[in-house]
């Protein structure tokens, strides 16, 4: 009977410029692969004191593609493991920041000819979600034929990539055309809430809706609203053919070509402690502390900092950490308002059998869940099925971790999987 | 570093609804309490010493058994609270206090506690203590006899030992109407049938209980009533009856609806409360109890793990 009903954030069809956040002192860029400074993945490419450019191509180990593009100008201070949440780590690229800005220019040779080779060379770090495997697609058992733009955003209080399809229509037509060359893929859909429709359209992509009540946009259901597939348990979106780009992301992609230099900046919402949010737009590898002295924000002792919304974000340890290109929002809370786990037992309420997207009989899965029984959760109550919307965790009577325990025994699940096939 | 400031570092979802086992049992707690306070009006002193006494000693149990097996201490759930005013709301007001006091064992101890506790119980823990006192001393509930002392304006025989002894043409001066306002005898909060609805609707409404299981609870026995009733009107009561006496009312929102050992699916939620109105008229109808909702939905209980297996194909489920 009170079954939440929670709607995404709907931006203003004129909305406001997003705040823009001063220049760091300090940039980190996180590179995607692990970093160790005393053993054979030493850095060969970059050392402390070497001059980056704005827009330059960075690599760290000779024989890895890897890179990331510095947001800004200045010396390399240092290069760092840096460790993310189940068990990802990084290297942590950090930069000095100097008073001058220049601009580095090697991209601006390759904007006449934007094939994939292009993208994948000096784009894959551009700001907004833009997923790799678009980029290579010969790693693939089932080549992609379908890209959806997320003209939606991904969790509540985020406008991201709605700001996108409302102030860079144009960016984005010509990001779907490069990506059409690029890529060869001509399905390309847009999807979008009903109220800017007319500006999704202005992108040249064919344009769906998609339902403004949480968890509509997770990628799964788009799947299953909006292109009428159902992604089979354990299997992901780009194993169907489907691959997921946000918005931002093609009006990135867009404007590197138009422009002949690569965006750096990133855009996101701010979520204060009162629960406001406000977009803001910020350098990538700005440290979220200094976008929370921006706004004054106060930072306390065991205060809770999240990367992306309320929902499916994840919470980090540090007032140094970077703004990523796929960073969606920022939110902070105050100690005092955390709503915290609990270990109690499941009392069988109920509650989270209704709510359930994908219809899994979480109190059930619960129960296996609690004592380790992760194979007989995914043989017998669904564990697979779980697109990880967090609802169920959030009616919780008990407060029982319910995600977390999921992501966990798939993540388990998935390593005893990899142990058995090397072992093979 | 080390000088950093240390945050919460948690999993997601970062926000909660606000809900919680506590606020669950206390506005049970409160939505009961019209119908107990109607009690407490009718009966006098005695119905509030056993309201208290069971209270109490359902409390002390669950903290005694807390103490025992070592575990952390739960009566501030309010679990317990709620099984014991559930408990005396069943019984006589004259029911002496170690009947009391061994019914609230029973409830709190066997039919809960032993199972894990709270969530793991597989029948209602208030209906397995009553079963268990009612079976061993079915004298105290006889309320035709412990209630021989209380003299209202009104007919004082217990509505269904009328029935099941004289027929129907004995049950002729129970008006719907006097039934609802709690002008009956019974069990100290399973007389006022408006407070018991009214509780039940605003349960409903915070999402306390489960209303499929209430509203088919509710049809079984109309409808099971009805079709008795159709068959031979002579001997078997008409449904407004069967709804307003015993402790079908009382049943239907607060018992039945049980979390733990009701079934959470929508159909099986469906069957379930269906099942249990179909078995306490028939218990009443052609079984050897006056009233059968206690052990209608008992036996409910028992068929819940295999009801609740129906259940809706997950998404992206291969079969």
């Amino acid at each position: 009977m009170t079954k939440p009903r929670m709607t995404y954030q709907a931006i203003e069809l004129t909305p406001p410029e997003p705040k823009k956040i001063p220049t760091p002192k300090q940039a980190m860029l996180l590179l995607n692969e692990p970093y160790d400074s005393f053993g054979q993945k030493k850095s060969a490419q970059l050392k402390k004191g070497d001059p980056v450019k704005t827009g330059q191509k960075l690599t760290l180990f000779e024989n890895s593609d890897a890179y990331v593009v510095s947001s800004v100008t200045g010396t390399v201070s240092a290069v760092s493991p840096f460790f993310g949440d189940f068990g990802r780590s990084y290297a942590a690229i950090s930069v000095d920041v100097a008073e001058n800005e220049e601009m580095d220019e090697q991209f601006s040779a390759f904007v006449k000819e934007p094939t994939l080779e292009t993208v994948r060379n000096w784009l894959a770090f551009i700001p907004g979600n833009f997923p790799s495997i678009i980029l290579s697609p010969d790693q693939l058992s089932t080549p992609i034929d379908t890209i959806v733009i997320c003209g939606v955003d991904r969790d509540l209080l985020i406008t991201a990539n709605q700001h996108s399809v409302v102030k860079e229509s144009n960016a984005i037509k010509r990001g779907v055309q490069i990506l059409r060359q690029a890529t060869g893929i001509d399905n390309i859909i847009m999807a979008s809430h009903e109220h800017l429709m007319q500006d999704a359209a202005l992108s040249g992509a064919e344009v769906r809706v998609v339902d403004p009540v949480y968890p509509a946009s997770l990628p799964h259901l788009i799947m299953r609203d909006l292109l009428g597939r159902v992604v089979p348990a354990g299997k992901s979106c780009e194993d169907l053919g489907v691959a997921f780009v946000g918005a931002e992301a093609v009006a990135s992609l867009g404007k590197a070509f138009n422009e002949g230099r690569i965006p750096v900046y990133k855009r996101f919402n701010v979520i204060k402690k009162d629960g406001t949010s406000t977009l803001v737009s910020a350098r990538v590898g700005t440290p979220v502390r200094d976008i929370f002295s921006t706004f004054d924000i106060t930072v306390n002792e065991k205060d809770r900092i999240v990367f992306g919304g309320p929902m499916t974000g994840t919470s980090i340890y540090s007032e140094n950490h970077p703004i990523q290109p796929d960073t969606d929002a920022i939110m902070i809370q105050d100690h005092k308002d955390l709503a915290l786990v609990s270990d109690y037992p499941c009392i069988n309420c109920g509650d989270c059998i209704p709510i359930c997207p994908a219809k899994i009989q979480v109190n059930m899965l619960v129960r296996f869940l609690e004592v380790v029984k992760y194979q007989e959760a995914a043989d017998e109550y669904d564990l697979y099925s779980c697109i990880e919307c967090g609802l169920c965790s959030f009616v919780c009577v008990s407060r029982i971790p319910i995600l977390q325990y999921i992501k966990l025994a798939k993540c388990e699940l998935g390593r005893i999987s990899t142990v058995e096939e090397t072992n093979v | 570093m080390f000088e950093q400031k240390k945050f919460t570092v948690s999993h997601a979802p970062f926000w909660h609804n606000g809900s919680s086992v506590s606020a669950r049992s206390y506005n049970i707690i409160l939505a009961a309490l019209p119908a107990v306070l109607f009690g407490f009006f009718t009966y006098g002193m005695p119905a509030v010493s056993v309201v208290a006494l069971s209270v109490s000693s359902a409390v002390a149990w669950e903290l005694a058994y807390n103490k025992i097996s070592k575990r952390s201490l739960s009566i501030g759930d309010g679990n317990a609270a709620m099984i014991g005013l559930l408990f005396a709301m069943l019984l006589p007001a004259t029911s002496p206090w170690w009947l009391v006091v061994t019914g609230t064992f029973v409830a709190v101890i066997v039919g809960k506690q032993i199972y894990g506790g709270i969530g793991g119980n597989p029948f209602n823990p208030v209906l397995v203590g009553l079963a268990i006192v009612t079976l061993s001393w079915k004298d105290f509930f006889d309320f035709n006899e412990v209630l021989v002392n209380y003299d209202f304006s009104y007919p004082m025989a217990y509505p269904l030992a009328s029935l099941k002894h004289f027929g129907v043409f004995a049950i002729s001066d129970f008006k719907p109407a006097a039934l609802l306002m709690g002008q009956q005898s019974g069990g100290i909060g399973a007389i006022f049938g408006l407070g018991l609805i009214l509780g039940g609707i605003y349960l409903i409404i915070r999402g306390c209980i489960r209303w499929e299981i209430s509203v088919s609870f509710l049809s079984g026995i109309w409808v099971t009533a009805l079709l008795f009733n159709m068959a031979d009107p002579a001997k078997y009561a008409g449904p407004a009856f069967h709804l307003l006496t015993g402790y079908t009312l009382i049943g239907a929102f607060y018992l039945a609806t049980e979390d733990s050992s009701s079934p959470v699916n929508f159909i099986p939620m469906l069957i379930y409360g269906a099942f249990a109105g179909i078995m306490t008229i028939l218990i009443r109808n052609i079984g050897a109890y006056v009233d059968g909702v206690v052990f209608a939905i008992l036996i409910a209980n028992l068929i819940n793990p295999l009801v609740d297996k129906i259940r809706p194909k997950a998404l992206g489920k291969v079969v």
